[in-house]
Order: C-alpha cells, then sequence, then structure tokens
C-alpha cells in the first residue's frame, strides 16, 4: 500500500474525475459546440431487453454451398467429357458433395484425370472400379479446399448480411460471427422484425431460366421429367377472382445468368398499374450475356427464379440490349424495396437457418428501464440508509465510497462501449452488495480493535489491515465465478458477468481504498478520540 | 454506544449441532431432489429445451381461456398460456417458428381475429433445438467449472479440507436452489442459470471470511482443539455473516418487487440462495472441515 496520503489522495481524485469525464456524455444529450470535441461521444450501451430490437443466431448452411458447387461442377465436367470425347453413361452428383459418374471404356480414367488435372484442380478420385464394360468412379472435392470453400461461404455471408443491414437502415447493428459456422446479429430498436428476419435470411438467388416449351408439361408433372429439366412453381393471380393459385412451369436446369451479373436493382412504380415492380440494371459482361441470350431465344419464354420460386415468364420478343430488365409481380412497397435491397446486397452463398430468435418490443423495454432504475434506486438507498442507522458517520464514509463505485461501473461501461442490459444492472446492484460487505467486515473489525482497548488510529489501522487479505480473497473468488459464467453467456447474461467483473474490481477499489483514505486522513490530522462506527 | 444486531462475545456450540444441520440439510436435498424426480426431471425452459416464448399484452380485459380458445386450430392450440402481469400473458410452446410467416399465421392472425387491435406483442423468443442443447452442455460445465475453479483457489489460499468445506457447502447451495426451482414447478431457465453461479461465489464468500477467521484463531493459538477454533471462528464473524447476508437479501428483495417480471425467477432463486449460503457457511462449510480432519484428508502444505 501506498504510504503518503497525498498521492492516495490524488489517485482518488484522478480516478473520479475520469469516471465523471466518460459519464459526461450519458447524462448530457447536449454539449455546447465548443466543448463537445473535449469529451467523448459513446453513451453507456443499453442492450435489447432495455431499448428494445431483435437479437438472432444464425446458422450458415455450409454444406449446401458446397452441395451447389459440386453440382455445377458436374454440369461443366460432363461437357468437358463431351468436348475430350471420353464416353461415359452418366455424370450425376449423388448424396452430399459427391460426384459420381460412370464411364464406358476402361481407358476413360486416364483421359479423366487428365480432364481433372488440368481443368478442375479442385476435384479429386475418392474412389474408383471396375464394372463390366466399363468403370465407376467417385469425386469429391480435396478436402483443404473443402474446409477453405466453407469458410469462405461464412465470410461472404457475414459480408452479405452486413451489406443488407446496413442498407436497410438500422442504427449500430452487431453482426458478428460466433463459432464456426454460426453469426450473431443484434438489430437494436427494429420496429418490424419478421420484415427484418425476411430481409436478412433471404438466400435472395436470382436465376434466369429458359422454359422448356417443347417437351410436355403434363409429361413431367406425371414424372416423366425430360433430361436437363427441372420443375419450378410460381404464383398466378386471377385477375377477374382476385384468387391466388400455384403455377407450375418446366425449365431448362442451366441457370443462364444469375444476380452476381447485377450491377443494381431499384424499385419503380409502373405506368399502368402504379404497383411498385424492381428493376434491374446489368453490369457490362451480365448486359453482354443478356443480349446474346436474348437474342438467341427470341420467342421463347425467359422465367425470372429467385430463390426457386418463379416470378414471371414473359415471352422474349426481340434482343434486349441496355441491360436493363423487371421482376414484376404483386409486391407491395416494403417487399420490393426490400426485394431491390438483397438483390443489390447480392445473393447469400448458402442457406442460413434462424437458430435462436429475442425480439424485445420497445415498449417492453422501456418498462425494463423505468423497473431497473427503480429497483436500483431503492436497493442503494436502502443499503445507504442502513449503513449510516448502523454505523454513523463510518456507515456515511462507506456510502460516499459506495456512489463513487456506481459511478465507476457506470463510466467503465461507456467507455468499454460494453452493454447494460437488465441482468447487468442486477449485477451492478449485487456488486453494491459485496462492497457493503467488504466494509461491513472492516467495521466489525474495528469495533472489535476498539473494544481490546485500541486507540482509533491504531484500530483503524489494524482493522484495514485485517481485513485486507479476506476482502481480496472473497473478490477474487467472486471474479473467478463471473469469469466462468462470461465464456457461457449470451446476451443478458453476458450482461450479468461483465458489470459483476467491473463492479467486483471497483468494490475492491472502494472498500479498501477510498475508504481508508478518508479514515486516515481524518485519523491522521485530527486527534479523534471517538470514532462514531 | 453503537448499533448491535449480534452482541459481541456470543458462544453458540455450532459444531455441537453440526449432526443436527447435516440431516435438516440431507432433509431439505432429498426433498429437493424427489421433486425433480416426482416432476419427471426439470422443467426446463426454453433455453434448454427449445421452444417459443411469446409475451402479449392486452388493452382490455382478457383471460387465458379467451385466447385459448383464439389459438384453435393453429399451432399455438396446445401451448401453455400464464398470466404474467395486468391483461399480460406469457405463451409457451415446444414450437420453434424457424419458419418466418409462422409466427404471423399462428400468432398475430388469431390474436387479430379475436382482439382486433387491442394486444401488443412485447417479446418473443424462439431457440431452436441445436442452441438449446449447446445450452445444456455449457450448464452444466459451467457449473461444475465454477466448483472446480474454487476449489482450486481455495486449496491454494488454504487447504485442501478446508477447500473441501467449501465445495460441499456450494454444491449444498447448488441443490437447495435447484430444488426449491423443482418444488415451485418453475422453469429452469438461463436466469436460474446465472443465479446458481453467483449463489456460488456470494456463498464461498462467506465461507472465506470463516477460513480466514480460522487461519488466524490457529496463528494464534496452534494447541487449542480444531472443534473449539472453529466454533470460535464462526461466533466471531457471526455478526459480519448475519449482516452482510441480510442486506444483500433486503437488497435482492428490492430487486425481486421492484425489478419486474423478466427477471423475477432469477431474484428469487438469488433469494433462496442467499438463505442457503449463509446457513451452510455456519453450518457446513466449517464445521464439515472438522469432519474431514477426521477422515485424515492429506494436508497441504500451509500457506499465507
Amino acid at each position: 500500500m501506498i504510504k503518503s496520503l497525498k498521492i492516495r489522495i490524488a489517485i482518488t481524485a484522478v480516478v473520479c474525475l475520469a469516471a465523471l469525464y466518460f459519464l459526461v456524455p450519458t447524462f448530457f444529450t447536449q454539449i455546447p459546440s465548443p466543448w463537445n470535441e473535449y469529451f467523448p461521444k459513446e453513451k453507456i450501451h443499453l442492450g435489447l431487453d432495455l431499448q428494445g430490437g431483435m437479437h438472432l443466431v444464425l446458422e450458415v448452411d455450409a454444406d449446401k454451398a458446397l452441395e451447389s458447387m459440386v453440382e455445377r461442377m458436374s454440369v461443366d465436367l460432363k461437357e468437358s467429357l463431351m468436348a475430350d470425347k471420353v464416353r461415359f453413361r452418366r455424370v450425376e452428383r449423388v448424396k452430399g458433395a459427391v460426384i459420381s459418374l460412370e464411364l464406358t471404356e476402361a481407358a476413360g480414367k486416364t483421359a479423366l484425370e487428365k480432364i481433372l488435372n488440368e481443368q478442375y484442380p479442385d476435384l479429386e478420385i475418392a474412389s474408383s472400379s471396375t464394372r463390366e464394360g466399363g468403370m465407376l468412379v467417385d469425386l469429391k472435392i480435396k478436402d483443404k479446399r473443402a474446409v477453405e470453400i466453407k469458410k469462405l461461404t461464412i465470410e461472404h455471408s457475414l459480408e452479405t448480411i452486413r451489406n443488407r443491414v446496413d442498407q436497410f437502415g438500422v442504427a449500430e447493428p452487431e453482426i458478428i460471427p460466433e463459432g464456426d459456422n454460426r453469426i450473431l446479429i443484434q438489430l437494436p430498436g427494429i420496429k418490424d422484425p419478421e420484415r427484418a428476419k425476411n430481409l436478412i435470411g433471404k438466400t435472395a438467388l436470382l436465376e434466369f431460366k429458359i422454359v422448356d416449351d417443347e417437351a410436355s408439361l403434363e409429361e413431367a408433372l406425371r414424372g416423366n421429367i425430360p433430361e436437363g429439366d427441372v420443375i419450378a412453381y410460381g404464383t398466378r393471380t386471377d385477375r377477374s377472382t382476385g384468387q391466388k393459385g400455384t403455377q407450375p412451369y418446366l425449365l431448362k436446369n442451366k441457370a443462364l445468368l444469375t444476380g452476381a451479373s447485377l450491377e443494381t436493382a431499384k424499385v419503380q412504380i409502373s405506368d399502368r398499374y402504379g404497383e411498385p415492380n424492381v428493376s434491374l440494371k446489368f453490369n457490362s459482361q451480365g448486359a453482354a450475356d443478356f443480349e446474346r441470350i436474348t437474342g438467341e431465344n427470341v420467342r421463347r419464354r425467359l422465367a425470372i427464379v429467385l430463390d426457386g420460386v418463379v416470378h414471371s415468364a414473359p415471352v422474349i420478343q426481340e434482343k434486349i440490349s441496355g441491360g436493363q430488365a423487371q421482376i414484376t409481380g404483386t409486391f407491395s412497397m416494403d417487399e420490393a424495396r426490400d426485394l431491390a435491397i438483397v438483390l443489390r446486397a447480392g445473393a447469400l452463398p448458402a442457406p442460413v437457418n434462424i437458430l435462436e430468435e429475442r425480439t424485445v418490443g420497445p415498449s417492453l423495454g422501456s418498462d425494463s428501464i423505468q423497473q431497473g432504475i427503480m429497483a436500483t434506486i431503492i436497493g442503494s438507498l436502502f443499503v445507504i440508509l442502513f449503513m449510516i442507522v448502523y454505523y454513523r458517520l463510518s456507515g456515511a464514509v462507506a456510502d460516499f465510497a459506495l456512489i463513487i463505485q456506481i459511478l465507476l461501473i457506470l463510466a467503465v461501461l461507456a467507455a468499454l462501449r460494453a452493454t447494460l442490459t437488465l441482468p447487468g444492472i442486477a449485477g451492478m446492484l449485487l456488486t453494491v452488495g459485496v462492497a457493503v460487505d467488504a466494509n461491513i467486515l472492516i467495521f466489525e473489525r474495528i469495533r472489535e480493535e476498539l473494544r481490546a482497548g485500541k486507540t482509533v488510529r491504531l484500530a483503524v489501522d489494524t482493522g484495514y489491515d485485517r481485513a485486507f487479505i479476506t476482502i481480496v480473497d472473497t473478490h477474487i473468488a467472486g471474479i473467478i465465478a463471473a469469469i466462468i459464467l462470461m465464456f457461457f453467456g449470451t446476451g443478458p447474461i453476458k450482461g450479468f458477468a461483465t458489470t459483476t467483473i467491473i463492479g467486483l474490481v471497483f468494490s475492491l477499489f472502494s472498500a479498501i481504498f477510498v475508504t481508508r483514505v478518508i479514515f486516515e486522513y481524518f485519523t491522521w490530522n485530527y486527534n479523534i478520540k471517538k470514532l462514531s462506527i | 454506544m453503537s448499533m448491535e444486531l449480534i452482541k459481541p462475545g456470543i458462544n453458540i456450540d455450532f459444531v455441537g449441532k453440526m449432526k443436527y444441520a447435516m440431516a435438516f440439510s440431507a432433509i431439505l436435498i432429498i426433498l429437493g431432489i424427489g421433486s425433480v424426480i416426482f416432476h419427471g426431471g426439470f422443467n426446463l425452459g426454453i433455453d434448454f429445451a427449445g421452444g417459443s416464448i411469446i409475451q402479449v399484452k392486452f388493452s382490455k380485459n382478457v383471460s387465458a381461456d379467451q385466447i385459448r380458445e383464439s389459438f384453435k386450430a393453429t399451432k399455438l392450440e396446445n401451448s401453455m398460456i400464464q398470466q404474467f402481469g395486468v391483461n399480460e400473458f406469457l405463451i409457451r410452446t415446444h414450437e420453434t417458428f424457424s419458419d418466418q410467416k409462422m409466427l404471423a399465421v399462428n400468432v398475430e392472425q388469431p390474436l387479430g381475429a379475436a382482439f382486433g387491435k387491442d394486444f401488443e406483442i412485447r417479446r418473443v423468443e424462439v431457440v431452436g433445438a441445436k442452441v438449446s442443447s449447446d445450452f445444456r452442455s455449457k450448464a452444466i460445465i459451467a457449473i461444475i467449472l465454477s466448483w472446480l475453479a474454487i476449489l482450486i483457489y481455495v486449496t491454494w489460499r488454504f487447504e485442501f479440507r478446508y477447500a473441501m468445506g467449501g465445495i460441499l457447502a456450494l454444491v449444498h447451495d447448488t441443490l437447495i436452489v435447484i430444488g426449491a426451482v423443482s418444488l415451485l414447478n418453475m422453469e429452469f431457465t438461463i436466469n436460474i442459470l446465472a443465479a446458481l453461479v453467483f449463489v456460488i461465489g456470494f456463498s464461498i464468500n462467506d465461507t472465506i471470511v470463516t477460513l480466514d477467521r480460522i487461519r488466524e484463531i490457529v496463528k494464534r493459538n496452534p494447541k487449542q482443539k480444531l472443534g473449539d477454533i472453529i466454533n470460535l471462528a464462526i461466533n466471531e464473524t457471526l455478526s459480519r455473516t448475519i449482516l452482510t447476508s441480510l442486506t444483500v437479501f433486503l437488497t435482492l428483495l428490492a430487486l425481486y418487487i421492484f425489478g419486474g417480471a423478466v427477471i423475477r425467477d432469477f431474484t428469487f432463486a438469488l433469494l433462496v440462495g442467499t438463505i442457503a449460503g449463509t446457513y451452510s457457511t455456519i453450518y457446513i462449510a466449517c464445521t464439515s472441515v472438522l469432519l474431514f480432519e477426521k477422515m485424515r484428508l492429506p494436508k497441504m502444505a500451509r500457506k499465507k
């Protein structure tokens, strides 16, 4: 312990001033102009339980991203094999991310290996076996590359979601990766949680596919889907009755163009019905592709497919240059706006699942703040009163230290940008209890020493010295418990652990440093015969 | 004259009553465990079991039956509906509305049909199976880790047999709180878990104070019988133990009454834990040191 009382008083004063400095933005919302540059900007952050908002934990299905990548590769591989005249019976993606292919000549394997080496460095042969008149080969993505792809998928998803939330306009959103494949999202003050969830969770994979009008849709619906085709559905609204139904389409499986070729997307109001639609503008490569595709497919229908659902399938009248297209449909204004946002921000590379959702409405949040403040005031007042009644002037000294402690906790919360939650308020109040305990420990000790006949100055000294190690031990044990909770915790619980740890540190400071400075100042400078304790 | 709740020089034979205390604790713990078995396990909240909670506030008088009626033929038909405040209700279900539109279809539309605009959805919590099973394993790890960490710390600061006494008290307090939660058929939520860890911290706090006193008396008077030393230490610190517990208890009571319904289960567990913690410090932690002494647990080097 530092011997010089002056230095200790100085330390106390500096710490208190620093605390007040960091609390200025929390207590004064408007600081006049020449002064506001000198003060920090950070207020105390309120948790979602206090200000309302949404907490989401998403899981990125990275395996799906791998699967669709392998799916695309299998289509390309088929073309490569044909180009190199390697004879095969079938090439397809089977369960998971494995391409199974059947070669009709045993010699084909060498040719396949050559193609893989030159054009598909990510693929390797997982197993192969001879069949009558051919070979059965399973291909898979190299393990190292698969891990890389999954990691990239998570990063890309995170980036996409950040973009979407930014464009949606949420103040101080928090979007952070959690564990291997999870994303934690905190959106304070969100008004329409359903809409936000839709915006974040939508894969938004936009694809342009040609409708296969040559084959029979009826046949396909009966189960005879032609090679290379798929069935997709769209909604259809009967103009006369207004009833909604589903409309099946038979599409060529290969996507000719995707949302990746977009430059931008925005909402437009159609002239005829005043309905909102989303207008798309392709980037230069996309515009060239679009011109070529429309040119090659005049008189056929081009389906605009979003996340597997056909939005519209207009007939291509002529080659379209200029790189513009429209998605029409029966959108509300909000739906059209959100669709434009997700298309601008890009598709998620993999589907996401919501694992956890917690939404608190703003009214419940403000109720909780009021109750929290009320409980803190009543609890603290009670403690303050008790200390004065039981320990008189010494109790008042302890109370002074308690108030400093509360200010210090709030200041550190503001400075560290930590979050104050409802359990956090409880934690703060509890550490006030711990600080009171430390004071009780010291005061009971001083009383014991006084009863044993020691002078005031000696009793204070011995009281503090004897209680010191006990207080340190109890605080460390408490901090250990709180740190464990911190590792475990989510949202509100983490808030409880954070304020408890901060609170315990300052409880230590206030109980064994601040009060001692005050006691020693008086006992050293004045000849006190009888201590009010 | 200063105020004194506990007169100095008080001398209660705590060690002598050890057997009764142990029996009393054993009864409480067996009662708690019996309740857990009787209820067929814990009444796990959605954090640990998965499911959804929807908090709805109505602007007019509404009964739980009316709400149940409105949920007929939706996925919430078999949900638990519980009054939570004035015209405010909690709806619990095992459904996890992972699909976005589910909530609208199953909650907003039926409520809208039955009550018009007289309601407000104030809170929605949905926890899926993966997260809840994560929470379950993490909860058990958190509790056991905090026991272990404190065991190591107290062993390092004192002696192994004292640490064992402290841990026995912690396990005791944890079981009592869990038992009380089960007896009242309260939900075991993540808040209860936080309360348990806090109770562990609080209980060891009390225990360390008394252990410190034991160590001090041993140093002063090494020849004295251990039983007498422990008794003296508990009596000398009794005033502080009771005062602290009382302040913490009353502060918690303020939180319990004024802190709102959202954290009421949390503060309830803390209240029970405070009582259990104080009792276990006096009757379990220190007296059991004597038991371990008789069992001749290995003594570790005494440290200051």
